[in-house]
């Protein structure tokens, strides 16, 4: 049997979790601060 | 631990270290993951699936480290009424969900070639499913006490008693010898040979950062909408 169709899935895997993770927490972290930001200002 | 109960002092810190978390971890996942699946040799017995250990291991290793990780808030949370752990469990669970699942799927790609099944209801493959369903539940209790305006402390209880699943897991191979192998490293070493062990240590220590990269981001997110929230209370009144 081929192992590396097994082995790329896994990569793939682990990198589309891994990336989606990092982006989706570092957006919202910006959008979260950016508002913050913007209601101090507004003061 | 109290010196960062105020979330000023506490954001001082996160805020540098993020980035340094981040892409410290970024580089050292890439070269421990490189190193795995180009220089590293293939196993004797496993051939070329052995490489899936290096995403597979340190996504188990952060899937129990996160529960601990959401224990260990709890507890501080319950003992000394911590401001900010209540915001670090939550902010663990997310990851520590994304990473079991990880160890989930990888495992069950790495089982197809070398066991002939993708999936088996052995101990230690069954403990980390509960972990992954631990989480979600977890979550969900979480985001509920929160919008009700509660404390967080029914998800505390909840992250102290789910953290029993934790020694089941690590044991499940030893109490029930199924198809999950044994033990490879432990405290007095491993059997895992040092061409293999290296790139693995690698990878494990860039997911780590990676992770802690992460919890810094939903925690800097967490103070910064609770700040909205409060702020706009205050100007409602």
């Amino acid at each position: 049997m081929n192992h590396w169709p097994f082995i790329l899935g896994a990569y793939a895997l682990t990198a589309l979790g891994t990336l989606g993770l990092v982006a989706a927490s570092y957006a919202a972290m910006r959008k979260a601060e950016a508002d913050a930001d913007a209601l101090r200002n507004e003061r | 631990m109290h010196i960062f109960a105020n979330p000023a002092r506490f954001l001082k810190i996160a805020r540098p270290l993020t980035p340094w978390l981040g892409w410290g971890g970024g580089l050292l996942v890439v070269a421990g993951l490189v190193w795995g699946v180009f220089l590293a040799p293939r196993d004797y017995l496993q051939g070329e699936s052995v490489r899936i250990m290096y995403v597979h291991v340190p996504a188990a290793w952060l899937g129990m480290a996160g529960w601990a990780g959401i224990a260990v808030a709890s507890l501080m949370q319950f003992v000394w009424r911590h401001p900010l752990a209540g915001v670090a469990a939550r902010a663990m669970a997310l990851p520590g969900a994304v990473f079991t699942a990880i160890c989930l799927a990888t495992g069950s790609l790495w089982g197809r070639p070398t066991w002939g099944t993708w999936w088996e209801w052995d101990g230690r493959m069954t403990s980390m499913l509960v972990l992954l369903f631990l989480y979600i539940a977890f979550i969900a209790l979480a985001d509920a006490e929160r919008d009700k305006g509660g404390e967080g402390r029914l998800a505390a209880i909840f992250g102290l008693v789910g953290a029993i699943n934790l020694p089941i897991i690590h044991y499940s191979v030893l109490w029930w010898r199924t198809l999950h192998q044994g033990q490879s490293i432990g405290v007095r070493g491993s059997s895992i040979d040092a061409s293999m062990l290296w790139p693995l240590f690698v990878s494990a220590i860039g997911f780590s950062l990676l992770f802690g990269a992460v919890v810094l981001m939903r925690m800097r997110g967490a103070l910064a909408r609770q700040k909205v929230e409060a702020r706009l209370r205050r100007m409602a009144a």
